[in-house]
């Protein structure tokens, strides 16, 4: 069977796998650099720039349809394999 | 060099290799039962290179045509991870329009429109491009706004973009249901003639056809593994066959962009996100137009063969499989039947996806970056086949004189560190 072939399942905490349908896909979490001390530069770089891996990556998903809880997962962005 | 000719170059300065494509040659060799000469050749992977392009897609191969074309500078090396135009240039929906809503945005496609009404005589070679016009249904009062003002900024970059009302709009499409009883309701639409169709595969083709003929190398399957950076420079690429030393790279490769940039250093605001499309078996012609529609996230156009293809917006999470999704077909299949009812028995015969680098402002990323000599053309999303020839035209200069080219000066990396963005979000995406 290929990997990636089924439909997409999330492990939510509260209401176990779902189909990626019912979350919206967050992203990568950026760390906020300090709006105090940031410069122009440091603080348009946490707006635009964010890794596009080709590979395993740790992200943030929305429970919308759900239980509406924020959910971090780890998924392979080739063959969307969830860990 | 830009504007000067306007798609057209004189018959003298073409190859002599390979020998032109002609009513009398299909004649021939219909009678003779010869076979076709390949339309480009293959050769080892020198050790060097002037320039090497990473991706032979519409953008990787138009410039190196025009590197050879009009600049004169052939010692230039294509390469693909797979065979021509495999990712976004042979899976796109081959629609082409200039009716965008910033000026420079404007400008930059309607140039490209320009280079593709020519291209035909330009490459020898049978692009299909056809004029049709292009539709852009407006359902509710805040886009019917968008409409006036992108129809105004075209008008005064001299392209033609109109605002119609929806008795104009059953006159141009008669399948499509306008009437005030539908759950989306038409008000309007942008009505743009100069926008159409084309034949992807032969635009993809046919720059190969012209980049070889002037001595330019295409390399398929040639994957790139790495590239070597040493005092702020590009010393060269390394590749699955081998290694080649070059001054000059250009990064072409649309939803892979961010891995090659990686390899030099280049930090890109860009995410890879998946785009479906869709087919349909063949059916009468009906359709004379392009159908765009945002709140209902589907573009529709009828082929010179009769199928009807579809296009949405992209996939609602990064990835870079290219796998299509029953989530998807059935969101098409009923915002389809929302406008045209009457395709209810027409079935589909296959869907796919291409990969779409997204920028944060619906702009590309083009020209120079931090690192000398490493160059980018990407940030492609969902608008990078109507942009092939004049990217290509603009990078070939950009590489040639070492200079940015005015058009696309507003594109540069570094205006997500000024913070002075080009926004065709209202323009260039499909659900916004």
């Amino acid at each position: 069977m290929v990997k990636g072939w089924l439909m997409i399942l999330l492990p939510c905490a509260w209401c176990g796998p779902r189909d990626a349908s019912e979350f919206q896909h967050v992203g990568e979490s950026a760390a906020r650099p300090d709006p105090r001390t940031a410069t122009p530069q440091q603080w348009r770089a946490y707006l635009y720039l964010r890794a596009n891996p080709c590979g395993w990556t740790t992200e943030t998903w929305y429970h919308r349809m759900g239980c509406r809880r924020f959910l971090t997962v780890q998924r392979h962005t080739e063959t969307n394999e969830i860990r | 060099m830009l504007g000067t000719t306007n798609g057209h170059r004189p018959r003298q300065r073409r190859a002599a290799y390979p020998a032109r494509y002609s009513a009398f040659g299909l004649l021939r060799r219909g009678l003779t039962h010869q076979e076709w000469p390949p339309a480009w050749r293959q050769h080892p992977l020198r050790s060097s290179y002037d320039v090497v392009i990473i991706g032979a897609g519409v953008h990787g191969l138009a410039a190196a045509y025009y590197l050879a074309a009009n600049h004169g500078i052939t010692d230039v090396a294509v390469l693909d991870q797979g065979y021509l135009g495999s990712g976004g240039s042979g899976r796109n929906t081959a629609i082409l329009r200039s009716n965008y809503l910033t000026p420079e945005g404007v400008r930059f496609y309607d140039r490209s429109i320009q280079l593709y009404r020519g291209l035909a005589a330009d490459l020898d070679f049978n692009v299909m491009f056809s004029q049709r016009g292009h539709l852009t249904l407006a359902h509710s009062d805040a886009s019917l706004r968008t409409m006036r003002w992108r129809a105004e900024v075209n008008k005064v970059q001299g392209v033609d973009s109109e605002v119609i009302s929806p008795a104009e709009i059953k006159r141009l499409a008669p399948f499509l249901d306008v009437t005030e009883q539908a759950r989306y309701p038409v008000l309007g639409a942008l009505w743009h003639p100069p926008g159409g169709i084309i034949r992807h595969d032969a635009v993809v083709w046919g720059y190969a056809r012209g980049a070889d003929a002037r001595g330019v190398h295409i390399h398929q399957n040639t994957e790139v593994t790495g590239i070597d950076v040493a005092g702020g420079r590009v010393r060269g690429v390394r590749t699955g066959r081998g290694d080649i030393a070059t001054g000059v790279v250009l990064n072409a490769t649309a939803g892979w962009s961010t891995l090659i940039s990686d390899m030099a250093g280049v930090a890109m605001p860009i995410q890879t996100f998946p785009l479906q499309a869709a087919v349909t078996e063949p059916v009468r012609p009906f359709l004379s137009t392009v159908i765009v529609s945002g709140t209902l996230h589907v573009y529709v156009s009828q082929t010179d063969r009769g199928e009807l293809v579809f296009g949405a917006s992209v996939d609602p999470f990064t990835s870079y499989a290219m796998r299509g999704s029953l989530e998807f077909i059935e969101g098409l299949a009923g915002h389809v039947l929302e406008l045209m009812p009457a395709l209810t028995k027409v079935r589909v015969l296959r869907q796919w996806a291409g990969l779409c680098d997204m920028t944060p402002d619906f702009s590309p990323v083009m020209g120079r970056t931090p690192v000398d000599g490493f160059l980018v053309d990407a940030g492609w999303g969902t608008y990078g086949f109507k942009a092939g020839p004049v990217s290509g035209e603009a990078m070939a200069e950009c590489i040639a004189s070492g200079q940015t080219p005015e058009i696309i000066s507003a594109f540069g990396l570094q205006r997500f560190g000024e913070g002075v963005l080009v926004g065709e979000k209202g323009a260039a995406a499909v659900g916004h």
